[in-house]
């Protein structure tokens, strides 16, 4: 996160050590690549060192994966503040991903960012005092047909305005996220107006309709 | 206008079922043993004359990419996907990772065949999260229905897919730092030669392809290199997602002949331009990348490789950006200007120096905060810029630039004049 402003204080943990789960994960990823090429899975092990430190990436954690890896610290150090995915301050439940890159700019993500900074109080980079939310400002999401864009965790809201912000930051705030994507019902990425090709196919979605894996990794 | 019947993402919009037994009813694993059973050369001789080009912006046919690697090797070989899309204005691979991903993963194993490759990697942004899973799921069923794996599709052919998650870093997306990503370190890019083909991840050779390239090889394999090579222009054949997104009434993806006129792109499929066709300024055709043109070229070009070159600007990754006239379109460009400050990786100092210093002036220019001089000097650093790093990011910074100034020079004039007053009044009522 590169998100300047005031660097709030907060303590590194002393030491991190993968749960038996995760270890288990990690090393199913490391399998992925060649015998002496595990290097390759530094950055599945750090998404899953960050997921469990709670969205962030202690120093302790990118020196375990270091050890795991067999990679020299300064390696892992220099992969986890090049990448913009990993935190390396704390962060809050919710992080508000906005992004305002000029696809999104032109659908009007200035409203997108100012309805957060009003409603909870906050500017750019900074946390709410409850630790609920963390606001940040990032480049383009890859969803620019369904401009503006703002990505809560790992989950897509798209079709975005000031009013609509508003009121997802209040369902998330009571605790009950709304399904990802559109938030003005559109079929993914086909027009609003409805679509001019592939017309013969129905209307709504044929088949799963199963809830996707919400769970922050 | 293409027939949908001619469409190869017939679930673009995931109205249909993502899964293995909704890929199947539309066609997909078809007959896969038999073309992979008709050998490796046949499959880059179809896809050589079916005219493919890449998909991932540069343009570069596929089929003669394919034949770089080599025919012995004593090393392991691989195919890295690119599913990094970053590129500002693209997000057609995340509908076909979303909504087809089993066009993927069967053009990955046919591709792979067509380069003797036995394992494939496919690296993903990061931010994708929920597409890495969905994709992860699809892959995972092609294994359980021994359609890749020890033995593909029964054709005794050996191939391996993994999934790759990257971390949020747009220049990833440029192949060689890809590779470098894959292999666990930061994204910089390398020096070319050596090209992929020769030396690519973990010194061995490597094609690096984009999701959309791989994911119409299939149907072109099945429907024949003449089907593809008749949609579309000579050299520009085939059919493309279009991104439309901007100042348009109704945005979309949507899949379409190549060489289709812009004009028509905005206007059949996205509801046309905000307030009417009069009340465009400008559009940049092919991703951020891309110079942006002014409305009067956008009346009559057409959406292909070699016709969008020909205006100066290019095809890119089709991502088209429509911006109408309430447009500030100095800040439309200096917004991406501080994109690729954000994203440059920092290693050639052209690039690291420069996108800087051209934000900082693209930001004066915004408010005419600067002297007319200035222009010329922007224009001559971003030439100083381009071509001399060793990726082309350098030059992705420095072609918005030249393009706002080649369109837009005498609104960039009028705000530094009016600036000047505006400075003057003020001293004068003081």
């Amino acid at each position: 996160m590169n998100t300047p402003g005031p660097s709030p204080v907060f303590e590194q943990p002393e030491s991190f050590e993968f749960t038996p789960e995760n270890r288990k994960l990690a090393e199913a990823h490391i399998a992925k690549y060649p015998p002496g090429r595990q290097a390759s899975a530094v950055l599945p092990l750090l998404h899953l060192a960050q997921v469990q430190s709670g969205g962030w990436l202690p120093k302790a954690a990118m020196d375990y994966v270091a050890q795991m890896l067999g990679m020299a610290p300064i390696r892992v150090y220099e992969v986890g503040t090049f990448y913009t995915m990993f935190n390396l301050r704390p962060v809050g439940r919710y992080l508000l991903q906005v992004c305002t890159t000029t696809p999104c700019w032109l659908r009007g993500s200035d409203d997108v960012v100012a309805a957060c900074e009003r409603k909870l109080g906050i500017a750019m980079g900074e946390t709410t005092a409850d630790g609920l939310f963390t606001l940040v400002e990032v480049e383009c999401l890859g969803a620019c047909v369904n401009a503006p864009v703002l990505q809560v965790n790992n989950d897509f809201y798209e079709d975005l305005n000031g009013p609509a912000t508003e009121k997802l930051l209040d369902a998330l705030r009571a605790g009950n996220p709304p399904p990802p994507g559109s938030v003005i019902g559109r079929q993914a990425s086909a027009p609003i107006t409805g679509r001019t090709t592939l017309t013969g196919l129905p209307a709504k979605p044929a088949a799963d309709r199963s809830r996707r894996n919400r769970k922050r990794t | 206008m293409l027939a949908d019947k001619d469409r190869i993402f017939t679930n673009l919009y995931g109205l249909d079922d993502w899964r293995l037994s909704g890929a199947r009813r539309r066609g997909d694993w078809d007959g896969t043993k038999d073309l992979i059973l008709k050998g490796r050369d046949w499959i880059v001789e179809q896809i050589k004359e079916s005219g493919l080009r890449g998909r991932g912006g540069a343009g570069f046919p596929t089929g003669l990419k394919w034949s770089f690697m080599p025919k012995q090797s004593d090393r392991p070989t691989y195919l890295a996907v690119n599913a990094d899309e970053s590129e500002p204005g693209t997000c057609k691979d995340r509908d076909i990772m979303r909504h087809d991903p089993q066009k993927l993963v069967e053009g990955a194993l046919l591709a792979s065949v067509g380069m003797g490759v036995h394992h494939c990697y496919i690296y993903i942004r990061g931010e994708f999260y929920n597409e890495a899973q969905r994709l992860q799921a699809a892959i995972d069923e092609a294994y359980a229905a021994g359609l890749i794996g020890k033995d593909a599709c029964g054709s005794g052919y050996e191939f391996d897919i993994y999934l790759h998650r990257g971390a949020g870093a747009y220049i990833c997306g440029e192949e060689t730092a890809l590779l470098e990503s894959l292999e666990g370190h930061k994204g910089m890019p390398r020096l070319k030669p050596p090209f992929p083909a020769a030396v690519g991840v973990y010194g061995c050779p490597t094609t690096v392809n984009n999701v959309e390239t791989i994911a119409v090889a299939p149907t072109i394999l099945r429907r024949g290199a003449g089907w593809f090579a008749g949609i579309g222009r000579p050299k520009n054949s085939g059919t493309k997602i279009f991104c439309i997104s901007g100042h348009v009434a109704a945005p979309c993806n949507v899949e379409e002949e190549m060489g289709i006129p812009l004009k028509e792109l905005i206007e059949r499929h996205a509801g046309g331009v905000r307030g009417g066709w009069d009340n465009l300024l400008a559009v940049i055709p092919g991703g951020s990348s891309v110079p942006v043109l002014p409305k009067s070229i956008c009346d009559t070009v057409l959406m292909d490789f070699d016709s969008l070159q020909a205006v100066q600007s290019g095809l890119g990754t089709a991502a088209v950006i429509v911006m109408d006239k309430s447009t500030d379109i100095v800040k439309a460009i200096a917004r991406l200007s501080e994109f690729y400050k954000h994203e440059s990786c920092g290693q050639c100092t052209p690039c690291r120096e420069g996108t800087g210093w051209m934000w900082r002036v693209m930001e004066r220019m915004v408010k005419g905060n600067a002297s007319a001089a200035e222009i010329d000097m922007l224009l001559n650093v971003s030439y100083e810029i381009e071509g001399h790093t060793i990726c082309a990011l350098g030059d992705a910074a420095a072609w918005p630039i030249q393009g706002l100034i080649r369109h837009f020079r005498p609104e960039m004039e009028r705000r530094i004049i009016e600036y000047r007053e505006a400075a003057t009044r003020r001293r004068v009522a003081a």
